[in-house]
């Protein structure tokens, strides 16, 4: 049976800043444990000298060489931003710090 | 309501009653930024000072379809770091996400390691200035990216609190850091917050040494979050602790150590406890003030990061690296201060003034040692403060070791050195070209220096008589009086022989 409840979903979405209706936390809770039900599942069968996996593609060291390549313009990096002030993003007053 | 100021104004108890009641245990988070030409993800060009979010592309500003790859030389320098701070390098080693909403980050997570750091368990040992030697263990060393940077604009102070809005500059977003996380320093006593200076300042040279970063800490290339918590003597329990986040000189890490020890010994004592959390340290009023408290914030669902691939650093790899380390810091320093036979005092002052690699250029290019120091620590970075420059901009190791070598020979003086150097500066050639298009050498020739002697001793009728009835002492007139008439271009010292032996002989 699964352990996740409604509370752990509830909390889950307000970190992830996802608005959720008590319908969707139910649907959810369910889903999310029937998911956590297949996962225990796998891990039965699993043994002991199966390695985690986080990854499934065969391949490590993948990397780029340091050599800069052209950016987008300021006016394309701003181009999607709700509110700009000169050159910069512009964004609501921060309040939780300091 | 009660302004900022006076909110952040702690009860101290005094450091060394503090230090009588409570034992401090600290540790240190420590991020290097690296000076690779691009970012950690994306191949934006890693730099400071460019204009507002003009190093910018899909991947760093967290935009669909942007595709992070792993940047080589940032990882060479990560294992380089490593192993310059003792680490075991991992054989298997990924990224994970790092979740969070705050807007210098504009893809809500941080890419950052977590179960597989790149480098683990390492230590290094620092000297304090009593001698103490402190060896910090270092728990781990991992990569991540950094975050952009916001200025808050509007509201009375110009400070967070009464901001109306802020403004985000994604430059330095994705920028590639080190963070070295110590494990828990015990012991440290009196000398906590020196220990943690003494610290930073380590990881900083070899940072510098190693030339994975520039190292300038006005410029945040090294930044440091220092934990602090105390226990009442005899007790084996830790206490809460505080991490002060914000701390970005060698002398703030001193001061906030300090600060912190004293704040929570007056809390405890009181009969209060310490709340867990993020503190922050200012710099123009030298306190801490309280930041959010560590509780759900910190649940940032870490997960390994799908759009990278693990990476398993070759063990053939790892010792090419290690063959390319230099020579660490703190035993080039020793070795050199022997190798010149300079005091601590002479030592230090060449250290601090950053002109060690200057020094020793120059002793290379075949000047004596004290010869080089004394013309780096005085004449030159004399006129680089008044320049407002660094020391080493002004002159080359070659062109110093040159004019000393000058000076060495006898044909220019102390004096006439400095008028050379002047001209070396104002880019006038080499010293020796400098001596010639100025006419500065000292003038060896003697039938010059005796005309001119000649002329001053008969000029001065009783200070001839004096010398001749043997009052040596009076050939200074005589001597001043000569130096002038060449211009200073004389060796004072042959000038005195040639006025004893003239006084004698001229009719």
């Amino acid at each position: 049976m699964s352990e996740i409840t409604a509370e752990q979903v509830a909390h889950l979405a307000y970190l992830a800043r996802i608005d959720l209706s008590p319908l969707e936390i139910t649907s959810l809770t369910r889903d999310l444990g029937q998911i956590v039900d297949s996962i225990a599942k796998v891990s039965e069968v699993a043994t002991a000298d199966t390695p985690a996996t986080s990854h499934p593609m065969p391949l490590t060291n993948v990397f780029r060489d340091d050599v800069v390549v052209p950016s987008l313009t300021v006016e394309q990096a701003l181009s999607g931003a709700p509110d700009r002030a000169g050159d910069k993003f512009r964004v609501p007053a921060i309040l939780d710090e300091e | 309501m009660p302004s900022a100021e006076m909110k952040n104004r702690a009860e101290l108890m005094d450091f060394d009653k503090a230090l009588e009641l409570f034992e401090p245990v600290l540790g240190f988070e420590v991020h290097v930024e690296l000076n690779t030409k691009t970012k950690m993800f994306c191949g934006c060009a890693n730099e400071f000072g460019s204009g507002a979010n003009t190093n910018t592309c899909p991947t760093c500003l967290g935009l669909p379809g942007g595709l992070p790859q792993v940047n080589k030389k940032a990882i060479e320098s990560s294992i380089r770091l490593g192993l310059a701070l003792g680490c075991e390098i991992a054989e298997h080693s990924r990224f994970a996400r790092k979740n969070y909403f705050y807007p210098d980050t504009a893809k809500n997570f941080q890419t950052s390691q977590y179960d597989d750091p790149i480098c683990h368990d390492g230590s290094i040992t620092i000297e304090l200035e009593s001698g103490r030697l402190v060896t910090v263990e270092i728990e781990r060393a991992h990569m991540e990216d950094d975050a952009g940077k916001l200025t808050h604009m509007g509201g009375a102070t110009g400070r967070i609190q009464g901001a109306d809005y802020s403004l985000v500059d994604y430059n330095r977003g994705g920028v590639p850091l080190v963070e070295i996380v110590t494990q828990m320093i015990e012991g440290a006593e009196h000398d906590a917050p020196e220990i943690g200076r003494t610290y930073v300042a380590a990881i900083r040279e070899i940072a510098k040494a190693l030339g994975v970063s520039n190292a300038r800490m006005e410029e945040g290339n090294v930044r440091c979050d220092a934990n602090v918590s105390l226990r009442p003597r005899g007790s084996n329990v830790l206490g809460t602790r505080t991490e002060t986040k914000n701390v970005n000189s060698l002398r703030s890490v001193e001061r906030a150590v300090r600060y912190e020890i004293q704040r929570q010994a007056a809390v405890l004592a009181g009969g209060g406890t310490i709340t867990q959390e993020t503190r922050h340290w200012h710099e123009d009023t030298g306190v801490t003030s309280a930041g959010r408290p560590k509780s759900d914030a910190d649940d940032y669902r870490y997960f390994p990061e799908p759009d990278l691939l693990p990476m398993a650093p070759s063990r053939e790899w790892v010792e090419e690296l290690r063959l390319t380390l230099p020579e660490p810091p703190a035993a080039r320093r020793k070795r050199l201060q022997a190798a010149w036979g300079f005091a601590n005092l002479e030592f230090q002052d060449v250290v601090n003034s950053d002109l060690l690699d200057a020094v020793e250029a120059t002793v290379a290019a075949g000047a004596s040692a004290q010869a080089a120091r004394k013309w780096w620590t005085g004449e030159i970075a004399r006129l680089a403060n008044a320049a407002g420059v660094a020391a080493d901009s002004l002159v080359t190791p070659a062109q110093l070791a040159a004019l000393i070598e000058l000076v060495e020979a006898g044909t220019l003086t102390d004096r006439l050195a400095r008028q050379v150097l002047e001209g070396v500066i104002a880019g006038e050639g080499t010293p020796a070209e400098v001596v010639d298009s100025r006419g500065l050498a000292v003038v060896s020739d003697d039938g010059a220096l005796i005309a001119a002697i000649d002329a001053a001793l008969l000029g001065q009728p009783d200070v001839l008589a004096k010398i001749r009835g043997g009052k040596q002492r009076a050939a200074g007139a005589v001597i001043g009086a000569v130096m002038k008439a060449m211009r200073g271009q004389a060796d004072a010292a042959r000038v005195r022989e040639l006025v004893l032996e003239r006084a004698q002989a001229i009719e």
